[in-house]
């Protein structure tokens, strides 16, 4: 019997504090795309860490092709041809397209000290070729677009010879087009027998590409099923250990009078005449390709970006938006599209991040602040909120993406914020965190809230929202509500049909 | 720049005087050609006049002594070279913020400059021969520290932009995490370019005691900041990961030049910091809007 590609047994390994792996077991087979799914804290990264070299594991054996192999350091990895693509690119910015690919490996003439350039340009465009990506070798990588990065790296691995390729949330920042195109560069893959580890959440997404899934709980090995006969509920029943109900708790709040009309809001040469009407205790969905507009537009509402023409009236009166500030008087509050860079401050903790859009409630005159308020304060949010941390003082960039978001959602709280402004709300969170959050949207808008919830999953758009704006290309398509879209209409809009 | 400085000034486009922007450009060049390496990676280095100094130095006692002067071109050289090892070291060994060690360096090689030669300077009286290291003209009229600028220059851009170690120097600065990841000996890549800068101004210092004929334990004050916004001035990003030496060669340019021209202009000293200062300003706010534009 041919022994499988890869074999991991009982594979365990803690940090001070905590267990991340105990007695976990995972196979993969040649052309197999094996996906290995779990909430956040569950132990993916850490066993593709192991794996790659990047940790080392207390106990357990890794066998390749039946042979036990010891993998100590990353380049040990790379020469058993493990290779894995980060969700955070591991690229050379400002280096170019064929230095990146040949990194450490240059070819060299003369002296081995002297870098061959022509002939690594010309292989740079043989492999190039290879994964279909029409770029100049002397581009610098910074010049390129997130899905032609991803590329750049796959086409690095497959340069590798690897003979497995790790994928790490692949498609979170991709359009559907260049998801297809990647599917089908999977599809190759297969057929030349590399086995690939798929990381996602997605679960939806991974009925198109996956054979087999591995579901990881607590550091816990769970189950290894195959996806033909099982269903995403299975699953998401795997991974939470209990049912989850609906994915999406029932919408039970009622909309009221319009809070937040938009009327004729542009931007030059990006988005273009964009009217709706926000109604207290409504979530309003926010659809479209990537590149239509949608966080332009949200941008523009909040004073982020300069509008150059349109008005917004809170409550019938016409307010004038010009900067952030005026938009957090108005009680306008932004839920931005990648937490880490513009919505939180990771150096600083819970509590300071609570309260950063409220420092001058809590101050008094003279520019002292009341320690004690703040904290009494922020530590009704993580009650209310539900935020898993240790304490106040933990540095918030060391919580899970779900409770990030939270800390994020308890800042536009604390500030008394009634029309908030969600920018792919669950964007890298595993699905019991992502329930959380829907459940505190509805909370929300039960109490009069109104939410504008930008999001590129269409599943999350249906079962979310009351009525659902579908923009392309700068402009509003159309809007429709919740009760008569689907899939098939909301895309139809969203890809310019009439 | 340089045709408003000729019509500024008369003294200024004459041959001789052209001859000595171009020998003070040597000088601050070598050392900014040195700086750029490090900044490259990401890092900085603060402690170039002070090395200047005591490199400057310790070559001048071993000269005075009666020493040949081939052994005090090798000992400066080579007390450059310990300095920035030393920086190196706690760098990237120590993993020292680039900013304190170097610091740190500075004042210490300052201090050692200054306790070797208890304040006073050190003549090389009896030598007749050491100040052509700098004087001297190849056939009358190419001052050699221009040449020495020139070949230096050559060597450290071919060493970037065509050798295996200085595509780790860019990788170094450009994405770290991703450098140690591809395998790359980022410790060593930092040890060698602070090796690299403290070498690039020992070489100056020796060049200063041949022009003055004497080691001077106060010189290159300054000099530091002088290279590092020659290097900004030409294109090196702070931030790390991209940089010219041609650019370096140019940035060297134009700040001698400048100073050059304020001084035929009879423009103060005093003065002369506050334009140049705003000059540095504006030629960094320029190519950070220009970089802005590129990308997409």
């Amino acid at each position: 019997m041919v022994p499988d590609l890869l074999v991991m047994k009982n594979i365990h390994k803690s940090f001070p504090g905590v267990k991340a792996l105990d007695a976990v077991d995972f196979s993969l087979k040649r052309g197999e795309v094996h996906a290995l799914i779990g909430e956040n804290g569950a132990g993916k990264s850490t066993l593709m860490k192991i794996l790659t070299g990047v940790y080392r594991m207390d106990a357990g054996t890794i066998q390749l092709e039946g042979e036990e192999v010891q993998i100590n350091k990353t380049i040990d990895a790379q020469h058993l041809g493990i290779s894995i693509i980060y969700q955070e690119f591991n690229l050379f910015p400002h280096l170019t397209v064929s230095e990146n690919l040949f990194i450490r490996r240059e070819p060299r003439k003369l002296t081995k000290w002297i870098i061959d350039d022509k002939t690594q340009r010309q292989m740079t465009r043989e492999m190039l070729s290879e994964v279909h990506l029409d770029l100049d070798p002397n581009r610098k990588v910074n010049t390129l677009s997130v899905a032609q990065q991803q590329m750049l790296e796959i086409a690095k691995a497959l340069s590798l010879k690897a003979k497995i390729v790790i994928m790490d949330e692949p498609t979170s920042a991709l359009t559907d087009a260049e998801i297809e195109n990647l599917f089908r560069l999977i599809h190759e893959l297969k057929q030349r027998q590399v086995g690939i580890i798929y990381i996602s959440h997605r679960l939806e997404e991974l009925r198109h590409i996956a054979d087999r899934v591995t579901v990881l709980r607590d550091g816990k090995f769970v189950g290894t099923v195959d996806y033909q006969g099982t269903t995403v509920r299975d699953l998401v029943k795997m991974m939470v250990g209990r049912e989850l109900g609906d994915f999406f708790p029932d919408r039970t709040a009622k909309v009221g009078e319009p809070l937040l009309e938009v009327q004729g809001l542009t931007r030059k040469r990006v988005i273009k005449d964009i009217s709706f009407t926000l109604h207290k205790g409504e979530i309003l969905g926010v659809a479209g390709l990537m590149g239509a507009g949608r966080t332009e537009m949200a941008r523009a509402l909040f004073g982020a970006d300069q509008k150059d023409g349109g008005e917004i009236l809170l409550e019938g009166e016409i307010i004038q938006i010009k900067s952030p500030s005026d938009a957090i008087r108005y009680g306008i509050g932004y839920l931005t599209e990648d937490r880490k860079r513009d919505g939180l401050t990771l150096g600083l903790n819970v509590k300071e991040n609570i309260t950063l859009a409220s420092i001058k409630d809590f101050t008094k005159r003279g520019g002292h602040m009341n320690d004690g308020r703040i904290a009494q304060v922020s530590r009704e949010y993580v009650n209310q909120l539900q935020i898993k941390t240790p304490s106040l003082e933990q540095l918030v960039k060391f919580l899970s993406g779900g409770n990030q978001q939270k800390v994020i959602l308890a800042r536009w709280l604390c500030k008394g914020t009634r029309i908030l402004i969600f920018d792919e709300p669950t964007r890298g969170i595993d699905v019991g965190a992502k329930r959380e959050i829907y459940t505190l949207m509805n909370r929300l808008t039960g109490e009069g809230h109104a939410i504008i919830m930008i999001s590129s999953e269409l599943p999350e758009i249906l079962g979310m929202s009351d009525r659902i704006l579908i923009m392309h290309e700068g402009a509003v398509a159309g809007i429709m509500d919740r009760a008569s879209a689907t899939e098939e209409s909301i895309m139809y809009l969203a890809t310019g049909g009439r | 720049m340089i045709i408003l400085f000729s019509i500024l000034s008369p003294y200024f486009f004459n041959f001789d005087n052209l001859i000595t922007v171009i020998k003070q450009t040597a000088v601050i060049g070598i050392i900014a050609i040195g700086v750029t390496f490090v900044i490259i990676t990401g890092g900085i280095d603060l402690s170039l006049g002070s090395v200047v100094a005591v490199s400057g130095v310790v070559a001048g006692y071993t000269l005075a002594s009666g020493a040949p002067n081939i052994v005090g071109v090798l000992v400066g050289t080579l007390i450059g070279l310990l300095c920035g090892v030393l920086s190196g070291f706690l760098v990237a060994y120590g993993e020292l913020p680039a900013f304190i060690a170097t610091l740190g360096m500075m004042m210490s090689a300052r201090g050692m400059s200054l306790v070797l030669t208890q304040g006073r300077p050190v003549y090389l009286a009896g030598n007749k021969t050491f100040n052509l290291i700098h004087n001297y003209n190849l056939f009358k009229v190419i001052p050699l520290p221009v040449i020495y600028l020139v070949v230096i220059a050559i060597v450290a851009h071919y060493i970037l932009k065509r050798t295996a170690i200085g595509r780790y120097v860019f990788a170094t600065g450009s994405n770290e995490d991703a450098a140690r990841l591809s395998g790359i000996n980022v410790q060593m890549v930092k040890l060698v370019v602070y090796s690299v800068s403290g070498l690039m101004s020992g070489l100056s210092g020796i060049l200063l005691v041949a022009r003055l004929n004497s080691a001077q334990p106060a010189i290159g004050s300054g000099y530091e900041l002088d290279a590092i916004a020659a290097a900004v001035i030409g294109g090196t990003s702070l931030s790390g990961g991209e940089g010219q030496i041609i650019g370096t060669i140019i940035g060297a340019l134009i700040m001698s030049t400048m100073k050059n021209g304020l001084n035929l202009m009879h423009v103060s000293q005093f003065w002369q910091q506050v334009i140049i200062g705003i000059v540095v300003i504006m030629a960094v706010y320029i190519d950070i809007k220009r970089r802005k534009t590129q990308r997409p």
